[in-house]
């Protein structure tokens, strides 16, 4: 059955009548990651007002696979278990040649984690679930439908908006203003800032069909299908991903020399669809003919305006690094701003969320771009080369590792990054995400990623307690105490973390400094550390 | 037939990249010298006679039946 969208209801906004006070956060933006920033955000105790210029939520399933590190950051923003029921699970890829599969991938071997590899999840569903979450949160997050930002100006100590809505215009300023727009980002466009980048000429069709019986015949455990010059497509790619609702995505390069508009057609589309899947009875529900790009701001951070998700960088989607890199620029932002809203951290805290995130999305867009140009050879020795790579793979392990259809979102690590302490020795390294293990709560299941992330830290698995130091959250695993302690059934907990290091984590759930001995000068050194700016020695 | 297990690890996707930029610009017939060169030169890396030839053997079916 096709989603229900149903419009979100406008309310003539305040600002018409009178100014409105100074906000504290604009959020220009309620896709996924304008509306996980306010629940982020709300959840630190810091309101804000997200403007939308649309009022239903994304207009086909757009993004669909949410990786393992996305799900456990949409738990502690509270909607995680409602998209892990509803998504569809799955962390195998498969790669075909032809109609022969050459190689097989799985992408969480391990059991013991809270959330898969991956879910696929339609973006209307994560959008919606979003607006319920953020609509719980209530007087915190003020969203605002057909609310359309005309003009914005930095005037150094604030940011002023000029606003559109069916009643007329209205003003209002804000001392942060984060554009989380998408692709387009008219604040971007409007502030003339550099967006470079590699630009594919290669066309893609997407097709969601509703199909009762799977395309992927008798296999019934969902995964990502990839061909290379599949028997239904002859000499092009092929994606595959089934979605809830018997929903399932169907992706075809269309090669370079394609008009975008004939082949976002029914008549066009139909028989390609009957190629892959016969007389099997589907009804078409969204279908797109898109090129894309892989580039990047330069800098995230602008004065006071802050760049999120796609307005600051956009990939291929081949890898699923543009909805998950988002999130994880959430994340990383979310506790680094509401320090600085709350006056516990300088503002040059945020110098460190440009660091980190293009950092990360530097490291997304190596990786879709090294997968769209093995996918699309621009020249007659690449298609040789891809070709080759492609031959080999039947006989020799080390070709099918050069197939490349996509790496998948991986969660980015800041190792030696501003904000960590080197600990050599420690299992899990600072700079990297935690690991998640199953606990027991007083002899209930629980998940480490649950209880540890959300504010600073220490994390210790093992025998020996935490010391009380001011400031800090303590989890113990393996031990008892005066703070929130859990049993490590399998003993998971100490095989990934060790049980020699005591961990300090970030509120993103990264960790920034490990301990062999508890020394509260060295911790507090290391969590100084983590909540100030870049220093001057640093590179 | 010898079986060649994966030795590029993490740093294959790099290392395909910088192949495919080598070859950035160059005409059909320049790529073809190319790859002649290096082919030469990882040889002579390689050095090992039994080893090359066997690597060449593991090249030559794929390239006959399916090039």
């Amino acid at each position: 059955m096709a989603y229900d969208y149903a419009p979100f209801p406008y309310v003539a906004p305040p600002g018409l009548t009178a100014p409105e006070a100074r906000h504290k956060v604009v959020i220009v933006g309620a896709g996924p990651i304008g509306l996980a920033m306010a629940i982020d955000l709300a959840q630190q105790g810091v309101p804000s007002v997200v403007l939308d210029d649309n009022n239903v939520v994304s207009v086909g399933s757009r993004a669909i696979c949410w990786a393992k590190r996305t799900l456990e950051i949409f738990d502690r923003l509270g909607v995680g278990e409602r998209m892990l029921d509803k998504g569809v699970t799955w962390k195998v890829g498969r790669q075909f040649h032809g109609k022969d599969e050459v190689y097989s991938f799985d992408l969480l071997p391990e059991p013991g984690h809270k959330y898969p590899a991956f879910i696929n999840l339609q973006q209307y569903y994560v959008e919606q679930y979003l607006v319920e979450r953020a609509q719980a949160l209530g007087d915190l997050i003020d969203l605002r439908f057909l609310n359309k930002v005309t003009d914005h100006r930095d005037h150094g100590d604030h940011v002023s908006l000029q606003i559109a809505t069916p009643d007329g215009d209205y003003t209002l300023e804000t001392d942060w203003y984060i554009a989380c727009e998408g692709a387009g980002s008219p604040t971007r466009q409007r502030m003339g800032l550099p967006f470079e980048g590699q630009t594919f000429e290669e066309h893609f069709l997407i097709v969601d069909v509703e199909m009762e019986q799977s395309p992927f015949g008798d296999h019934d455990t969902p995964e990502r299908w990839f061909w290379f010059a599949p028997p239904f497509h002859k000499g092009q790619s092929a994606l595959l991903h089934k979605q809830p609702d018997n929903i399932y995505r169907i992706d075809l390069q269309l090669g370079p020399e394609t008009d975008p508009k004939t082949e976002a057609t029914e008549e066009k589309v139909i028989p390609r669809i009957r190629a892959i899947v016969g007389d099997t009875p589907f009804r078409l529900d969204w279908m797109s003919v898109y090129k894309f790009r892989c580039a990047k701001l330069d800098r995230f951070v602008h004065g006071r305006v802050l760049f999120v998700g796609d307005s600051a960088h956009v990939v291929s989607p081949f890898g699923a690094r543009g909805g998950n890199g988002g999130i994880q620029d959430v994340d990383n932002l979310g506790w680094k701003l509401a320090r600085v809203i709350h006056g516990r951290s300088p503002a040059a805290l945020l110098e460190t969320y440009n660091q980190e995130r293009t950092h990360g999305s530097a490291e997304n867009i190596l990786n879709s771009s090294r997968a769209t140009n093995f996918m699309t050879p621009k020249s007659a020795i690449e298609s040789v080369f891809r070709d080759q790579v492609l031959a080999l793979a039947t006989d020799h392990p080390f070709a099918r590792k050069l197939i490349n259809s996509g790496r998948l979102s991986q969660p980015c690590t800041l190792r030696g990054m501003a904000l960590q302490t080197a600990a050599p020795d420690a299992p899990i390294q600072p700079g990297d995400p935690l690991i998640d293990a199953p606990l027991l709560d007083a002899g209930r299941p629980a998940w480490l990623i649950a209880k540890a992330q959300g504010q600073f830290t220490l994390l210790r698995v093992g025998h020996d307690p935490i010391p009380d130091i001011p400031g800090f959250a303590r989890i113990g695993i393996g031990h008892s105490g005066d703070y929130p302690c859990f049993e490590d059934p399998q003993g998971l907990a100490a095989e990934r973390y060790g049980t020699d290091h005591l961990y300090l984590l970030r509120p993103d759930g990264h960790v920034c400094a490990a301990f062999r001995h508890t020394d509260a000068a060295a911790i507090a050194t290391a969590y100084a550390r983590a909540t100030t700016g870049p220093r001057n020695d640093d590179p | 037939m010898m079986i060649l297990d994966d030795k590029l690890g993490r740093h294959g996707d790099a290392f395909y990249a910088e192949l495919m930029d080598l070859h950035e610009g160059l005409t059909p017939d320049q790529s073809h010298a190319l790859n002649a060169r290096l082919v030469l030169i990882l040889a002579n890396e390689i050095a090992d006679p039994a080893r090359l030839t066997a690597l060449m053997q593991a090249a030559r079916p794929t390239a006959a039946t399916k090039g």
